[in-house]
């Protein structure tokens, strides 16, 4: 321990000693690191495999499941069907069967694997900028504002955006926060934990064709095992014939997947989110006025919007290199990105420059301290930083969502969401103050230490760190 | 003479003074726009007819990268039936429009923005959510 926070320590003087002598674009503690990919140290609870081209929800044992589902049926009827029917009947058959079945796979994996649409988290001079912006029209400070809400008006229809606590932005119309993969996603639709992914702007189109194809393999499956059986049953008895068959899955399956097909067919030829259908968002009940300002009128041009509209690209960038000295995520498992922010005198943190030096003198022991249980002496920077104002403010307050367990339909999920979706709004106490006001307030340093910044098993280190810190 | 400088130049001289954030404009939909009206930190370094002529261009091509076209139908249509793969060899159209805006930006930076003592990020890299303009403070002015 010890050890750690002197090889911490000496981290952070070196840092603040290069900062001041020299104006190098290039510094020497870049040679020592290897470079890091943005995905190694992503802020969502993400999985990312093949060196950041993957990425997945944090539980995927479903979507294994599926996948099991999908290939033991699909196998059991092209070993023990298809040479029957395509004896009997025609060899089309299972050449079909096999198109739709390769369909389906594509379309699941292209579903799991991409980003859906994930908005990268603000960096800590636009959460600054927006916390000035947010007190000053909350006129001055108020020790619990009210929840931060901006009113826009789209096609006449008045919808409001809400301000997101862990991610630091306004959310745009149509995105939410997931609480299972803590990201805000773009036209958030649900969180499928058949697929191990939320299903948002950028996936949409595969899960749906994902599901589409999935329907027609299942009936397809279906019809043809039936056919199977009689035409058996009429040489052998009617049960030798079912033990043969793979029918019981795709009996259960047929329904519930035709069911989801159908909703979200009728998702797509309304312009609605999954999310917005259960909240009712745009449904008469709520006003007489009340209409889809999203919707293009017509269920031809809806259907070509979501389906053939232009894919717009991922805005995580996981696979670009993290720039040292000029860091954009602010995130919780990165060393690098810390001290590179007290690099350079071109580095977009001067403002956490400052903070870094006046609350230094306020806090210098306990927070190298607190440095010392996570790795690298990030939070060093971090928890300055806090202290000294929104640059980088823990997200405070925040509960913790529960994994939720996986229901028969995917779109069961966000009605679990939503619950959650409302207590992360509520703002949160201290700790988010402005920049601007003065850096050596003691106040602000309890208002650092007792949050339990997020559900990372890191943060809990933090924790017992902190409370190491006041035992001493 | 103070005045113009090269991009280059001023990374290496000038002290980032402060950031201005341009947030998007939701009044439209969900369509990547972005506000045009010139923040107040802003009004002393450019004139307001050369940045909202900025913003305006950059929203354009935005609107053009998301337009709901033949061309991206037709590009949608071949993705489907070729199962995704033909992005391996090809750009999507967005992809193209990306960069076009890239080098706008790039270009508006050198010419106008620079000699200013301003800069322009790409709004790709803040997630498509704020033009961030980082005003600088010249060390060689404030001698």
């Amino acid at each position: 321990m010890h050890l750690g926070v002197s090889e911490s320590m000496r981290e952070c003087e070196y840092s603040q000693i290069s900062t001041r002598s020299s104006t190098p674009m290039e510094t020497p503690y870049k040679k020592r690191t290897p470079k890091k990919r943005k995905w190694e140290s992503f802020p969502g609870r993400n999985k990312f495999y093949c060196n950041g081209r993957i990425m997945m929800a944090k539980q995927t044992g479903v979507f294994y499941l599926t996948l099991v589902l999908i290939l033991a049926t699909c196998g059991l009827f092209f070993t023990f069907d298809c040479p029957f029917l395509a004896l009997q009947l025609t060899p089309v058959i299972p050449v079909i069967g096999g198109v739709l079945f390769l369909f389906v796979l594509g379309t699941l994996l292209r579903t799991s694997f991409s980003d859906p649409g994930v908005l990268p988290r603000a960096t800590p001079d636009e959460a600054a900028d927006l916390e000035r912006q947010i007190d000053v029209a909350n006129g001055g400070t108020g020790y619990r504002p009210p929840p931060r809400t901006k009113e826009v008006e789209i096609n006449g229809q008045t919808v409001k955006l809400k301000y997101c606590f862990t991610c630091k932005i306004f959310r745009p119309p149509r995105a939410s926060h997931c609480s299972l993969c803590d990201n805000c996603v773009e036209r958030f639709d649900h969180h499928c934990p058949w697929v191990g992914n939320c299903v948002g702007r950028r996936n949409y189109r595969f899960f749906y064709m994902f599901i589409l194809s999935l329907s027609f393999l299942t009936i397809f499956i279906f019809a043809f095992v039936i056919t199977h059986i009689i035409l058996r049953s009429h040489r052998s008895g009617f049960l030798t014939a079912l033990k043969e068959s793979p029918v019981v899955v795709c009996f259960f399956s047929v329904w519930s997947i035709v069911g989801l097909s159908g909703f979200h067919t009728y998702l797509i030829s309304s312009n609605q989110t999954t999310n917005e259908d259960i909240k009712g968002s745009w449904s008469s009940k709520r006003g007489k006025d009340n209409y889809n300002p999203y919707s293009y009128g017509n269920i031809f041009t809806n259907c070509c919007a979501a389906l053939c509209g232009p894919l717009p690209p991922s805005l995580i960038d996981r696979r670009g290199f993290i720039q040292s000295d000029a860091p954009q995520l602010a995130p919780p498992t990165n060393g690098i990105t810390m001290y590179g922010a007290t690099q350079s005198q071109q580095s977009h943190m001067c403002d956490q420059d400052q903070c870094i030096q006046s609350t230094k003198f306020v806090l210098q022991a306990p927070v190298i301290l607190t440095a010392s249980t996570e790795n690298g002496g990030i939070l060093a920077g971090r928890t300055a930083l806090s202290l000294g104002g929104p640059c980088t403010s823990l997200p405070l307050g925040q509960p913790t969502p529960p994994t939720s367990t996986p229901s028969l339909s995917c779109h069961e999920d966000p009605m679990a969401h939503h619950h959650f979706l409302t207590p992360e709004e509520v703002p949160s106490p201290p700790g988010m103050l402005p920049c601007g006001s003065p850096m050596g307030h003691s106040h602000t340093v309890q208002a650092g230490f007792y949050n339990p910044a997020s559900q990372d098993s890191l943060h809990e280190d933090s924790v017992r760190g902190l409370v190491k810190l006041s035992s001493v | 003479m103070a005045e113009t400088h090269s991009l280059q130049d001023m990374r290496q001289q000038a002290t980032v003074a402060s950031k201005v954030f341009i947030q998007r404009d939701y009044t439209q939909g969900t369509m990547c726009q972005f506000q045009t009206k010139l923040p107040s930190d802003l009004e002393a370094r450019i004139d307001k007819q050369q940045f909202e002529e900025t913003v305006r261009t950059l929203n354009n091509l935005y609107a053009e990268a998301e337009k709901i076209g033949s061309q991206s139908f037709i590009e949608g249509c071949l993705a489907c039936l070729t199962a995704y793969t033909v992005f391996l060899c090809m750009e999507t159209h967005y992809e193209k429009v990306l960069k076009k805006i890239a080098k706008f930006i790039q270009e508006q930076n050198d010419k106008i923005y620079a000699p200013r003592g301003l800069l322009l990020t790409d709004p790709i890299e803040r997630g498509l959510r704020v033009i961030e303009v980082t005003i600088f403070e010249d060390r060689s002015l404030t001698r």
